[in-house]
């Protein structure tokens, strides 16, 4: 709570980010012009979703070591904020999409959720979904949050294989499929030009520190709220 | 620690001969449902669109018969079972038993696709392993659901909103690794590869079931 210093450096490397990424040259690709600064925030969203959900995973493990209803809290809101930067992420993916695939290639909306990549995304949205409905559907505190932590684990594990290595098998328009240049996204060498890396990485921090921000302040909150339960425990 | 998963899985096997209206139950909404559809679709439908409504009907069956497997316990024979077997045998007894059941069903729900809805498949011997490994995947993931949503003491609704995201990877490959046998022309290696990784999907399954359903089964 004292430690400031990452919430100082995430406004300046977010407000780093939205003034590079919008006045620094970019290179000019064909299709892509200059939406490419999208990947400042539409990459990074992912990212900072992936880093939230794994966060999730690794609480929602430790409370099943100890029961300690602490960790059920910073499960579920990491979560939340997950699925959060996951909206987020869909939604800079759909403005990116409405004037590349949609416009360029003459590809129907219809056709462009089937990406492997989009049905991953989607996957992971309806796993916390449920997660949510699942959490929602207890009223003994102890119960809901020993079994949503089962739910989540299992949840993360099969979530894994179908964002990391189902995508790579099939074909796709996303960058990352077998069909393009590279393998990873954003991360290979001849991806990115490097004065974009220069925005890129720091971009990535960022938006992942104000996430896991957001996430602390609820946390906060809610520990605050239930301040006599914890101590019962 | 076998003999123990033996008796639990011949006392499933037992209720289920003994208790025959659930399993003709289920024969029944798999067959009605495949005439709903015999009566809906035009006679002999395209073999993409046959093999989807194949997989999506898997999953509902799936949902009907697996979802029964840990809501019929009640709370008294629950805690029998606490004092006679550790929740390791519990839980690999009925992923077996799932998935016998599970491959029975899904067997049953091909040969009355095959003779409701026209045979596009090119390979019907692959095919049927293709079906019998979805079946398989499909269960395995199910039983887990399973024992979730009861501990929810929620109906089946709750077993799909869980188990659909988590199926759908699996799902997806099935659906891919089915064209197969669809005579449509795969790259050397694509099917094992296919195949291959629903295989590790399903092991992964298991792993996560033995490890999680210990901290499911104690209240």
């Amino acid at each position: 709570m004292h430690k400031s210093w990452w919430k100082i450096l995430s406004f300046i490397l977010l407000v780093y980010t939205i003034i590079a990424g919008f006045l620094l040259d970019v290179p000019h690709l064909f299709i892509l012009n200059e939406t490419i600064r999208n990947l400042y925030f539409h990459v990074c969203m992912w990212f900072g979703m992936m880093i939230l959900f794994g966060t999730s995973f690794y609480y929602s493990i430790k409370y099943l070591r100890g029961f300690d209803y602490r960790n059920d809290i910073f499960a579920r809101n990491f979560a939340s904020v997950g699925s959060l930067f996951g909206i987020l992420g869909y939604t800079t993916g759909m403005i990116w999409v409405s004037v590349t695939w949609v416009t360029d290639q003459g590809q129907s909306l219809g056709s462009v959720l089937k990406e492997p990549k989009l049905i991953g995304a989607a996957i992971a949205l309806l796993i916390y979904g449920a997660y949510f409905v699942l959490r929602g559907s207890f009223t003994d505190i102890d119960k809901r949050a020993r079994i949503s932590a089962v739910y989540n684990i299992f949840a993360f594990a099969m979530l894994f294989p179908s964002i990391w290595i189902i995508p790579r098998l099939v074909g796709s328009l996303h960058p990352g499929a077998p069909g393009s240049d590279s393998g990873n996204p954003a991360l290979d060498r001849n991806d990115m030009d490097s004065s974009m890396r220069m925005v890129f990485y720091p971009a990535v921090i960022g938006w992942t520190l104000l996430g896991v921000w957001i996430a602390t302040l609820k946390i906060r909150l809610e520990l605050f709220r239930d301040k006599k339960l914890i101590h019962d425990n | 620690m076998y003999h123990r998963i033996f008796a639990l899985l011949r006392k499933d096997i037992l209720l289920e001969l003994r208790q025959q209206h659930t399993f003709y139950g289920i024969l029944l909404y798999i067959a009605s449902t495949i005439f709903v559809l015999y009566l809906s679709m035009p006679d002999s439908p395209e073999s993409n669109t046959w093999n989807s409504l194949f997989w999506v009907i898997q999953l509902f069956v799936c949902v009907n018969t697996v979802a029964k497997s840990f809501l019929q316990e009640n709370k008294g024979r629950m805690l029998y079972f606490y004092s006679i077997a550790s929740p390791v045998e519990f839980i690999i007894a009925k992923l077996i038993f799932n998935v016998i059941l599970m491959l029975m069903m899904s067997l049953v729900s091909l040969v009355l696709f095959f003779i409701f809805l026209d045979n596009p498949v090119s390979d019907s011997l692959r095919f049927v392993g293709i079906v019998l490994l979805g079946g398989t995947s499909i269960s395995l993931v199910f039983t887990l659901m399973s024992a979730i949503a009861a501990k929810a003491q929620q109906n089946a609704a709750l077993i799909a909103i869980l188990g659909f995201p988590v199926i759908l990877p699996q799902l997806l490959l099935l659906m891919r690794l089915s064209k197969s046998a669809f005579s449509e022309v795969f790259r050397d290696g694509a099917v094992f590869q296919l195949a291959g990784l629903t295989g590790l999907m399903d092991l992964l399954v298991i792993v996560l079931a033995v490890i999680l359903f210990p901290y499911l089964w104690k209240d």
